[in-house]
C-alpha cells in the first residue's frame, strides 16, 4: 500500500541552513518526506503552505543529550512523552542516553528500546549504548553488535569510567568500529556527596560544594587517553572554565574532540540555587560567573561545538524534597532552542547561523547522522521560529512527564510555531492562534 | 520603631534586613520580663497551637521553644521523629500539611538537612520557625546571641566579635554572621583550616587559624560546640590537640580584653572547645545566654504569629 505524501510549501521564511552556507529569504518545498527544493518564489499547489514571513526557517534541533527514562522509569518520562516534548521544542532528533533500567548495555536490551521507539517514538530517536555493562565500569559492551542494532554513540553517562586502561581499550574499540564515545567527566572521590558548586552559595547554603576539579581533571584524563587512542571523544556537558581552556588546548593540538554545554549551564549560574529551588540541583552542579562567562566565549570561539539539553525528567516526589535528597536533573527539550535565543543570539554572542550549527548541524556531524541541514533531498525536519516573540515557561503547559525545569516562570524569546519531522506537520503552536 | 513585622516565617538572619533584626530583638527585650513574674505568662498567644517537629534530637532549643510558647498562653505539642510516621517514610511536606491540618498556627522545625526550614515554608499556611536546618542556619540562637551581647555591652554597632570553632559545620556561625555583620560588629571566625568554609570572607567576616589573633582584640567570644558526632568526613582534628590549638582556656583569656564576653550555644564540652573555668569564670554569660533565649523565642513566635493574620496566602503550594 503507497502511502500519501504529503506536501508542505514554507513560504518566504528566512532560511539559515550552514550546511549549505544558506541564509536569507527562500521557500522550501517538502515533498515525499524530503526536502524537494529551497528556492526563491517557488510556484506551486501543496497540502500544506506556511507562511513563515518574518520567521527563521531551520533544520529540526538535533539534540545529542537526552534521558528518555524508558525502559525502567515510566513514571518520569517515556519514549512517546519526551519525543512529544520534543516536537513542542523544536527538537526532531535526539540521542537516547543508555542509563535507563536495564541500561542499554548488550543486543537485547538495544533491541527492546529499538522497539520501544518504533512503536511509540513521534521525532527521530537514536541510540547511545553504554561503554561498560550496567555502567559498572568493569567490562565493556560488545559495541560492534551494539552497532549493528543503530547505537551511533557509546557512553557511561551518569558516571565516568573510572579505570583508565579500559577506558583506552574503549576508545581503542570506538576507533576501529568508528562509533563515538561520549565522556562524562566526574571523579566521583572528588564530587562525593557535593549538591551544589563549591564556593559562597554552597557557605552560605551550608551544603556540601562540588569543585570544578572533580569535572577538569577527568576532562584532562580522557583527553589524554582520546590522543594515546587516536580516537574521537566527545565531552558532555562542560561546566567549569578549566575545562574549556583544556578542550581549547587539546583542540589546537589536534585531539579529535568535541564538547557540549546545556542552556542551563550557560545561563544560569550558582546564584540561581540561593533559596534552596532544587530546579536548580544538576550534574554538574550551575558554576559561578566567570565559568558561565567562559562557557560562554567557549560557544562564541567554536571550542564548544554543541549545546544539548541533558534533559533529565524527575517526578515531583523526587525533587520537591529535602535539597540534599532530591535527585540531580533538569528537564530542557522544550526550552532549549529558547534559552539559545535568549542568551546568546539577543544579547550578540551568537550570530543566528552559529546558534542553528550548535543545535543542529554539528551534533549530526559529530554523530554521523544525517540530519541538522536543510539541503535539496535530506530528510524534511524543519522548523519554523518566531524569534522575538517572548513567552513564560509555565509548568502546566510543559508537555514533558516530568515538570523540573530550571527556567519555570522565566520570560523567553523564541516561539517555535511549527516543527516538521519526517516531512510531516508534527507540532504546531497553537496559542498564537 | 518604624518597621512592621510582616514574614509569614522565620527561616534565617540571611534574609532579615537590620531593621527586622532590631524590631526582634526590641520585642524580646519587652517579653524578658515576663519571665520574672511571679505568674510567668502573657495571652498573647492564647488559643493558638505551636507544634515542635524536631527531626535531630534536642533539648535545649526545644524546652525553650517549649517555655516560651507557654509564657505567651500557647498550646504547645512536640513531636520528635523516634515516635512519628516520619520513620515510616512520610516526607517533610505531607508531616507539614497533616500537621496544619491539625489547625496548628505554628510549626517550629529543627531538621538536618540545609533548607529544609524554607521548603516547609513554601508549603504550608501556619509559621514555621526554623530551629535549626542542617549547617544553613539557626536563628533563634543567634538573636539569643546578639541580645545577649547587646545586653551587657549596650551595643552591637563597632564591636569586635569572634566566633571559634567548626564554622563550616555551623548553623549558629552562619546566623551569627549574618545577624552580627548587618548590625554593624566586626566578626572573626577562627577555626582549623578544614574547618572554614571556602569563599566565606565574602560573608563579611575575617578569617584566621590563630586564636590568640581571633582574641587579641575582642569585645567576645563566641565558642562553638565541637561535634565530634558528626565528624562524617574525618575533617576534625583530634579533641586533645583541639584543645591545645583552640580550647578557650583562662591562660588564653588573659592575653584579651579583660571584660571580654564568653559565649557558647551549648551543650559544653568541657575540656574540648572550653576550659571548665573558663565556662564558669566571670567573663562567661552562657547561662544568661539561656534565659534570653527564652525572650528571643517569645519575640519569635510573637511576630510570625501576627504577621500570618494580616497576610495572604496565595503563593502556598
Amino acid at each position: 500500500m503507497k502511502i500519501l505524501a504529503m506536501t508542505i510549501l514554507i513560504k518566504d521564511g528566512r532560511v539559515i541552513d550552514p550546511a549549505n552556507k544558506i541564509d536569507g529569504i527562500y521557500d522550501i518545498l517538502v515533498e515525499n518526506k524530503r526536502i524537494s527544493k529551497v528556492a526563491r518564489d517557488i510556484d506551486t499547489q501543496a497540502d500544506d503552505i506556511i507562511d513563515a514571513t518574518d520567521k527563521i526557517v531551520m533544520p529540526g534541533i538535533v539534540d545529542m543529550h537526552v534521558h528518555l527514562r524508558e525502559p525502567g522509569r515510566e513514571d518520569k518520562e517515556t519514549v512517546a512523552s519526551a519525543t512529544k516534548a520534543a516536537l513542542r521544542g523544536g527538537v526532531t532528533s535526539l540521542l537516547a542516553m543508555p542509563n535507563t533500567q536495564p541500561a542499554i548495555d548488550c543486543p537485547e536490551n538495544a533491541q527492546l528500546l529499538k522497539s520501544i521507539i518504533d512503536k511509540t517514538a513521534k521525532a527521530n530517536v537514536f541510540i547511545c549504548a553504554s561503554i561498560t555493562r550496567e555502567r559498572l565500569g568493569r567490562e565493556l559492551t560488545d559495541t560492534a553488535k551494539l552497532k549493528k542494532i543503530g547505537a551511533v554513540a557509546i557512553s557511561d553517562d551518569g558516571s565516568s569510567v573510572d579505570n583508565d586502561e579500559l577506558l583506552l581499550q574503549a576508545l581503542k574499540k570506538a576507533r576501529e568500529q568508528d562509533i563515538l564515545v561520549i565522556s562524562h567527566c566526574e571523579d566521583k572521590s572528588i564530587s562525593a556527596r557535593g549538591v551544589v558548586n563549591l564556593g559562597i552559595v554552597s557557605t552560605r547554603l551550608g551544603l556540601r560544594g562540588i569543585p570544578g576539579e572533580s569535572e577538569y581533571k577527568r576532562v584532562q584524563r580522557d583527553l589524554q587517553l582520546a590522543e594515546k587512542a587516536g580516537a574521537r571523544i566527545h565531552i558532555a556537558h562542560i561546566s567549569c572554565k578549566e575545562s574549556v581552556e583544556l578542550i581549547a588546548k587539546a583542540k589546537k593540538k589536534g585531539i579529535k574532540v568535541t564538547a557540549e554545554v546545556t542552556p542551563h549551564h550557560f545561563s544560569l549560574s550558582e546564584e540561581a540555587v540561593l533559596g534552596f529551588d532544587t530546579n536548580m540541583k544538576m550534574n554538574p552542579p550551575l558554576r559561578n560567573k566567570q565559568d558561565v562567562e567562559a562557557l560562554k566565549a567557549g560557544l562564541e570561539k567554536g571550542i564548544i561545538d554543541v549545546i544539548a539539553s541533558d534533559h533529565a525528567p524527575h517526578t515531583e516526589n523526587e525533587k520537591e524534597i529535602e535539597f540534599e535528597r532530591a535527585e540531580f536533573g533538569v528537564i530542557g527539550l522544550e526550552t532549549e532552542l529558547a534559552v539559545g535565543i535568549t542568551e546568546l543570539v539577543k544579547t550578540g554572542l551568537l550570530a543566528w547561523p552559529d546558534l542553528v550549527e550548535k543545535m543542529c548541524l554539528n551534533p549530526a556531524k559529530i554523530l554521523g547522522i544525517n540530519k541538522g541541514t536543510l539541503g535539496e533531498g535530506s530528510d524534511a525536519d524543519i522548523i519554523v521560529v518566531s524569534p522575538n516573540k517572548e513567552w513564560i515557561v509555565k509548568k502546566e503547559e510543559l508537555v514533558s512527564k516530568s515538570k523540573n525545569s530550571a527556567f519555570l516562570g522565566k520570560k523567553l524569546t523564541g516561539v517555535i510555531e511549527y516543527t516538521i519531522c519526517n516531512g510531516k506537520i508534527s507540532y504546531q503552536n497553537t496559542s498564537s492562534l | 520603631m518604624p518597621v512592621a513585622w510582616t514574614r509569614k516565617d522565620l527561616l534565617g538572619l540571611e534574609d532579615l534586613s537590620k531593621e527586622e533584626i532590631e524590631l526582634l530583638l526590641a520585642t524580646a527585650e519587652s517579653f524578658k520580663e515576663v519571665s520574672t513574674r511571679e505568674i510567668k505568662k502573657v495571652p498573647a498567644l492564647r488559643g493558638k497551637t505551636v507544634v515542635n517537629l524536631f527531626y535531630e534530637p534536642s533539648t535545649r532549643t526545644r524546652v525553650s521553644f517549649e517555655i516560651a510558647a507557654k509564657r505567651l498562653s500557647a498550646d504547645v505539642i512536640n513531636i520528635a521523629t523516634e515516635t512519628s510516621s516520619v520513620r515510616k517514610g512520610e516526607t517533610l511536606i505531607d508531616t507539614g500539611k497533616n500537621i496544619e491540618a491539625l489547625k496548628v498556627d505554628i510549626i517550629v522545625v529543627r531538621h538536618n538537612y540545609s533548607g529544609a526550614a524554607a521548603m516547609l515554608g513554601r508549603h504550608v499556611k501556619a509559621s514555621v520557625i526554623n530551629a535549626g536546618d542542617g549547617w544553613h542556619e539557626h536563628p533563634t540562637q543567634a538573636l539569643l546571641d546578639i541580645f545577649t551581647l547587646k545586653e551587657k555591652l549596650g551595643r552591637i554597632a563597632g564591636l569586635n566579635v569572634s566566633i571559634v570553632g567548626d564554622i563550616a559545620h555551623s548553623r549558629v556561625a552562619r546566623s551569627n554572621i549574618w545577624g552580627l555583620t548587618k548590625l554593624g560588629a566586626k566578626v572573626i571566625v577562627c577555626a582549623p583550616q578544614m574547618l572554614i568554609p571556602l569563599a566565606i570572607e565574602q560573608m563579611g567576616v575575617e578569617v584566621t587559624s590563630d586564636i590568640d589573633e581571633a582574641l587579641s582584640n575582642a569585645d567576645a567570644v563566641n565558642v562553638l560546640r565541637m561535634q565530634f558526632e558528626r565528624d562524617e568526613e574525618n575533617a576534625f582534628p583530634k579533641q586533645l590537640e583541639y584543645f591545645k590549638d583552640f580550647g578557650i582556656t583562662q591562660e588564653r583569656l588573659e592575653q584579651a580584653k579583660k571584660d571580654i564576653i564568653v559565649m557558647h550555644p551549648g551543650p559544653l564540652n568541657r575540656g574540648v572547645e572550653i576550659a571548665s573555668d573558663v565556662a564558669d569564670g566571670a567573663n562567661s554569660v552562657i547561662l544568661e545566654q539561656v534565659t534570653n533565649g527564652i525572650a528571643v523565642r517569645m519575640a519569635a513566635l510573637f511576630l510570625v504569629a501576627q504577621a500570618n493574620e494580616n497576610i495572604s496566602h496565595d503563593n502556598i503550594d
